[in-house]
Parts: C-alpha cells; structure tokens; sequence
C-alpha cells in the first residue's frame, strides 16, 4: 500500500512536473487514490468486481479496444468454471484458418483463443474512429502512470469543456487527461450495463469494475506474486536471523 | 603465504560443529533447492501449449484406402480410412505372435477409422504408410514393421502405435485431444 | 599445496584423489577459503562485493532461462516477453527478478564503488584492482542499457534511439558510426537482434573481469577500514569462515530487499511507458533512462552543445580512472582525514543531486541544479582532491589493526 501511495505521489509529482512542458491547456488534478482489494502485500483480486468489470469491458469497451494477450481460458483466474469459459468463448466469432479449400474462415470460439479484436488491424481501427487509434488495454493498467486509479478517474472525469477552454474537433474534455482533450467519447452512462447480481451499474461502480479488471488483465499473476513474496519474506528474514547468530557464534571464537 | 594464514594468537579453531551454524547451513540449503524448482518448471509445457491441446478433423472427405495426416501437439496424427481387407486382416492378426498384445477392437472406436500417433516408438521417426512385410506401416529410419491396426510386428520398436484421446463428435467428425 | 592441519576436509580420500590431479579444493581455499588472510576489521561495507557477485550470478541465470522464451524480433519481441509473463510457468517472477536484479545490481555495485571511494581503496598498491572495477561498471553498463531494449517497448526503442545518436556526435564520423551500430537508418530488427546476442556476450566477459578482479584484489589483500596495511598474522583472518559466515548474512539481507522490490513492487524501478510496444511513429512525453544512468544523463543534458554533453558524460567515468593520482593524500581511509571526510559527503549529495535532476526535465531550476552538480562533480576530481591531499593534516594513524582492535577504534568507521 505504501508502495502504492509512494507512486501516487511520485506519478502525481511527474505530471505535475511534466505539464509545463507538454500543455498549457490547464493545471492538472490530482488522481484521486482508491482502495483497491488487491492493494497491500496480502491483496487479493475480488472475483465478483472482476466478473463485473469483465462484463463492462465486453459490453463496451470491446467495441472499439482489442485485449490480444488475454484468453478466454484466463477467465477462470476470475471466477468462471470451465464450463461457463466454454460457452462464454463459444458467443464469439474467431478467425481461422485457412481450410482444405485455402479458404479462412470464422468459427465460435475456443477458451484457448484470446479475445478478438474488433478491427483487423490499426488502419482499420483509425478509419473507423476518427483517425484516433483505440488502445489494446490488455496492459493498459501498467502502461499508465497511476495504473487503475487512473483509469477510473479518466472514465468518471468526463465534464463539459470550462468557459474559454478550446476544445479541438473531435474531442472531449476529461479532467484527468493530460492536456484535457481526449478523442474517446464519455464511454460509460449510467445504467450502460445490467449486472447479473444486481449491483447499481452507477458511471461509478463501473469504472471501478472496469480498472480493477483492466488491473488483473495486466498482472494475472499478482496473487501468485504477493502469495510467494510473503513465504520468501518470512523464509528469508528466518534465514538472515540464523546466518547471524552464526556470525556471532563464529566470530566469538576471536578474542 | 601459508604461514600468514595461521590463526591469531589466542583463537581456537571453529569447529563448525555449533548447532546454530549446521542449522543456518541446512536452512540455507533448503531454501536453494526450492529456489531451484522455478528455473527446472519454466522448461514444462507453458500453459497456452497445455491449452492447444485438441484438434478437430473432417472425416467427409476421406474416402476407404485413403489416409490422412494431422498435426497435433506438434506431432503426426495418421487418421485411416481402413478397407475391408485392412480391418479383416487387422482382426485376423489379433492371434498372431504380438510383441504388445493388443485387440484390434481396443485400438479403434469404428473399425473403418483408424486413429493412431504417427511416431514410431523405437526413436521417433515418422513411419511410412502402406509399406513394410504386414501392410500397414514401416518406419525409415530402423526398420520397424508395424500392421494394419498400427500394432509393431517386426524390428526395434517396443509398442504399438499410441492411440491418442479422441472422440467421435458425428459420423463425419472426430476431435482428437 | 593445502594447509591439511586446518581441517579434515583435504585428509578425505576422494577430496585427496581430486586434489592430486586437479588442485580445485586448493584453489578455492586460497581464493575464498581458509587460506586468505584478510583484514580482521572489515565492517559491513565490505559486503557489496561479494554482493555484485552475486547479482551478476543471479542475472546470469535468470537471463539465460528467459532466454529460453524471449523471440528478438521487432514483431515478437514485446508479445514473448508478454508470453513469459502470462504463460510460460514461473515466467513472471524469471522475469521480475531479471529486471530488477539489474537494479540491484548497480545498487550493490554504487555502495561498492563509495565504499572505495571512502576508504581510500583505489589507492596504491590498488590501482589496476580499482581499474578493473571500473571496467566491469562500464560493461554492466552497456549491458543494463541493451537489455533493456529487448522487451520493445516504448522506453526500450526511444532509450537505444538517444543513446545510440550520442555517438552521431562525434565529428565527421559520427553517422556511419550510428547507421553501423544501427544496421539500418533507424533503431530496427538489426538493432535488436545485434542488442541481443552483445546482451547474452557481455555477462560472460564481465565474469571473466571479475576474475581478473578477484585476482588483483589477492595480490594485496583487501584494503580496510582504517586504511593501514596489516603488519602480521595479528592484524589477519582467515577468508573462511569468519567473512564467509558475514557475507551470508549479507547475502540474507540483501536477498529480503531484492525481494521486497520482487514481490510487492516490481514495476515501481521500470517505466509505465515500456509496457506499451514500441512505435517509431511516437516518442513517449517525458523520456527518461533507467534510474541508474540518470546521474550521466543528468551530465549530459547540462551541457548545451551536443558533443560537449557526450564528452562530459563519458569523462565523467573516465576520471574516476584518473583518480589514484587526483588524489595525493598518503593516507588512504577518510577516517583519518578530517576534511576529505567532509568533501565526500558532499560528493554524495551531489550524485545524488544528479540523479535527482536526471529525472527531471531539462528545465528551469532543475537544469540549474544539475548544471552547479556537474561543475561540482569535476571540481571534486581535478580541483578539490588534488588540493586536499596536498593541504589537509591526517589525524595521526595507529601503528596496527590490532592495536587500532584493541583499543576499541575499529568499529565501523564514519558512516557505519
């Protein structure tokens, strides 16, 4: 957690620093911290955010952002039974091929195939948004200063251009991207989901589902690694304890 | 250079025997082999090859005395389509002398579709179809004679011709794996 | 031969059979064993270097596992490394301790260098040991740098881009110079690929360095911490197993630091922008290297004139090699020198300073900060050592170790 404020503060120092220099559209907010269960050395993902958030990301965000490292196999790290990744996967259409005839073609898909991307290919992706180019957000939580704190503010930070400020063609205001003018519309209204356990699908609850899934996305392994780190940590301080009660003893044979 | 290295007046010589080193060096001991077991486990299958782990094939266009090759885990998969006489002559054989004794009937779902690893088991070559002194395959590579339900006749090779997990989806669709 | 009197070990048969025939135990128990004599009031300090060993050990290991998984190529560069992340068994954690293992490394190698810079270990009879260890710095350097480009992300391919336009610098033949190390006109699969197999070399020649190291380091024995030459078999240790038992506890509390870093913060030392893939089309906002090079980077961008920053930045390392005839004082340990004592302190604010305003953008107040650290740094070299040395009055050193021991003055000198 500490490590997690540390970098707030270091990130919101680099913003900050870095404004200057780049924009001169407008100071910058700080990113509001949020808790996160999988802060702190012992944090653990929340499978029901995670499924929620999931359920964002498919039902909006996939609409314009691939996620080409993650596989419907993975789903089951958040949750879902092999049955349930099975016929999740099997709702989709996948490339493959090419068949006897030489020919490719589309099949539903299998849990070992990672999600489809809504564009063939970066061209393709630009003519059909305006020329700006959606992100694949499978690392997008690591890719980002901030990490998920910043992309929930980004999603809830959609306000109506201040008095005065030039807003480019195309463009949106958000108040925590930097410089202000962001090419991707206000994704999330309220209700835009229906979650299946009936949490309120408020802009709030979502961006916060989205990040923290957007977060496992990008380290699946994060449980592992806290889970690990804490038998290391204990093995080791053991450890030094006795090299140095050994040091003693054995130093103790001089005078 | 030797004699600088003699101990200082007044020390004894550690014996090591203390309890409290042997229980920090046997610690420290542990503690490496476990470290060890990462770096051996990162060279096992990686969990997108344990996924890719079935392969479909469409029977349709096999027709009787034809086979075709699949690959599947990085390796041959030969699905026959047997002829009357391969799958009689297959039961026939299953009273011949076998190095591996094995019942047609245990290495086929239906008789006429013969689905086996294209691998020789002596060393791994891949063996050629329709050759060799019991009209199934042979392998190359040292003379192996496998017959027509894959099962190793003749030559170096220990066992038959592996079947692989496979299952009939339709009439004219298997998934192996 | 061995000293068989000292332990049973060389009176075992197969241990006796070996030794016969290849003297392997033998030259262990010289190198780290019961056969060197050491210093007997080495502090803590002490312990980086066999620290950097074993990070050059750990990097080496880890390295040559990941490479096992890694593809160098522009196209699949940044998905294999995305692949040992996600999917090869244990990947995650080969590669975080790669990747932050490089920054433990130069934290182990910093304290190592500022241990020799306090204590005067550069000094003679020591200045080819002190020469080699300023080769390895520059070879992990260049070792640090080119793995970092591998993974192919943004910071990976604007990083190689600046540094390898620093040598466009140089007049005349500063371009084909680039386009040769480029194998192209721009940072590309050449690059990556040439990156690659000098990334997999240089570990290798940097072991063989160490050697030399360890070598040069037996011809004199270790330096200590008040600076004097042991004067007998009193004054001396065995290597093993009094500073075998102490550089394990070393290892144990490095190893919970590494770990800390590992486990709970293993992107906090990288930079967010190299998790995007590389895109010669865009140069990340604020661009800066590996926190380990920012002191250099902080040198170079102080100086307005392209090969003037270059120049500068490479003789910043340079002059350390000057520096066993920079500085003239007789006597080696800053404990016995009252105002180099000082000097280095404020040394160490200045690198520090440096590293600081490396980070920052070369602007404003920052660019002033790094610009009066930089002409303090040279200064520090060239003007105020030179004169120290010449000026300063040494507190009266004592006769021995032993002596110094007894009279209870060689607990961990200054800082410890």
């Amino acid at each position: 957690m500490k490590t997690m404020k540390m970098r707030a503060i270091l990130i919101a120092l680099a913003l900050g620093l870095a404004a200057p220099a780049a924009l001169a559209a407008g100071p910058e907010i700080a990113i509001p911290a949020q808790k996160w269960s999988f802060n702190g050395p012992f944090g653990t993902f929340d499978r029901a955010e995670l499924q929620r958030g999931y359920q964002v990301y498919k039902e909006v965000c996939a609409a314009c952002h691939a996620m080409k490292y993650v596989a419907f196999r993975n789903l089951r790290d958040i949750g879902f039974n092999e049955a349930e990744v099975k016929a999740l996967a099997a709702t989709f259409e996948v490339n493959d091929g090419p068949n006897d005839a030489g020919e490719m073609f589309k099949r539903p898909g299998l849990p070992q195939d990672k999600f489809p991307s809504p564009f063939p290919n970066e061209k393709a992706a630009r003519a059909s948004n305006g020329g700006a180019y959606p992100l694949d957000l499978s690392l997008i939580a690591k890719a980002r200063a901030g990490g998920p704190d910043y992309i929930r503010a980004l999603l809830i930070g959609y306000k109506d251009a201040p008095a005065g400020f030039a807003l480019g063609e195309g463009l949106n205001y958000n108040e925590y991207f930097p410089g202000h003018q962001i090419a991707m519309p206000k994704p999330l209204n309220e209700d835009q989901v229906t979650y299946a356990d009936g949490t309120k699908a408020s802009v709030e609850q979502m961006s916060h589902d989205v990040s923290a899934f957007l977060m496992w996305a990008a380290e699946p392994k994060l449980e592992d690694r806290k889970r690990l780190g804490f038998k290391v940590m204990v093995f080791l301080i053991v450890l030094t304890g006795l090299f140095f009660a050994a040091k003693k003893r054995i130093w103790s044979r001089l005078h | 250079m030797a004699g600088t290295a003699t101990q200082p007046a007044g020390t004894t010589e550690p014996t090591r025997r203390d309890f409290i080193v042997v229980a920090a060096g046997a610690f420290a001991a542990v503690g490496a082999a476990a470290a060890v077991w990462p770096f051996i486990h990162q060279m096992n299958p990686s969990a997108d090859v344990l996924a890719l782990s079935s392969t479909e094939v469409d029977l349709s266009q096999i027709a009787a005395g034809q086979s075709v090759t699949i690959l599947w885990r990085g390796k041959p998969v030969f699905v026959r389509h047997r002829t009357e006489a391969e799958i009689a002559q297959a039961k026939t054989d299953d009273t011949a002398v076998l190095p591996d004794p094995q019942k047609d009937a245990d290495r086929v779902k239906k008789p006429e579709w013969l689905v086996m690893m294209g691998v020789c088991t002596h060393l791994g070559c891949v063996p050629l179809g329709q050759k060799g002194d019991f009209g199934g395959w042979f392998c190359p590579c040292h003379g192996s004679h496998y017959d027509t339900s894959g099962r190793i006749r003749k030559g170096p090779a220990p066992t038959n011709l592996p079947v692989p997990e496979y299952a009939f989806l339709n009439d004219t669709r298997i998934r192996i794996g | 031969m061995a000293d068989n009197s000292n332990s049973g070990f060389f009176a075992n048969p197969v241990v006796k059979w070996i030794e016969y025939r290849l003297p392997v135990f033998s030259t262990i128990d010289h190198m780290v064993g019961t056969q060197y004599p050491t210093p007997k009031n080495l502090n803590y300090w002490w312990n980086f270097g066999s620290l950097a060993g074993l990070c050059l050990v750990i990097q080496i290991v880890t390295g040559i596992v990941l490479v096992m998984h890694y593809t160098p190529h522009t196209s699949m560069a940044f998905d294999s490394v995305e692949h040992i992340m996600r999917d090869v068994n244990y990947g995650w954690l080969l590669r975080y301790m790669h990747a932050n293992g490089a920054s433990m490394f130069f934290i182990a190698v910093y304290i190592h260098i500022f241990r020799g810079l306090y204590y005067g270990s550069y000094k003679a009879p020591r200045e080819l040991l002190w020469f080699l260890g300023l080769i390895i710095f520059l070879l992990m350097m260049a070792t640090a740098f080119m793995g970092y480009v591998l993974p192919w992300g943004q910071m990976s391919f604007w990083g190689a881009t600046v540094i390898t336009n620093l040598f466009s610098a140089i007049p005349l033949i500063g371009e084909p110079i680039v386009t040769w190390l480029w194998g192209g006109f721009s940072v590309d699969n050449p690059t990556l690929n040439r990156f690659f197999s000098l990334h997999y070399l240089l570990p290798f020649v940097i072991v063989g360095v160490v050697l030399l190291h360890i070598l040069a380091l037996h011809q004199h024995g270790s330096n200590n911490p008040l600076g004097i030459d042991t004067k007998g078999p009193q004054d001396r240790i065995p290597f093993h197993p009094y500073y075998t038992i102490k550089d394990a506890v070393g290892v144990g509390a490095f190893l919970i630091f590494f770990s800390f870093w590992l486990f709970y913060a293993p992107n906090f030392l990288g930079h967010p922008d190299n998790y995007i893939p590389a895109n010669p089309l865009v140069t990340p906002e604020h661009i800066v290297p590996e926190w380990y090079f920012l002191p250099f980077y902080a040198i170079l961008r102080s100086v307005p004139d392209k090969l003037g920053g270059v120049l500068l930045m490479f003789g910043a390392i340079l002059i350390l090699f000057l520096l066993p005839w920079l500085d003239t004082s007789k006597v080696r340990s800053a404990k016995f020198r009252p105002i180099y004592k000082q000097l280095y302190v404020v040394f160490l604010i200045v690198c520090v300073g440096l590293t600081w305003a490396g980070g920052k953008p070369a602007e404003g107040y920052y660019l002033i900060i790094a610009r009066v650290c930089t002409v303090y740094y040279f200064a520090h070299f060239l003007v105020l050592l030179p004169l120290v040395g010449w000026f300063e009055k040494p507190l009266k050193l004592p006769a021995s170790i032993s002596e110094a021991v007894l009279k209870g003055d060689a607990a961990p000198a200054g800082k410890a």
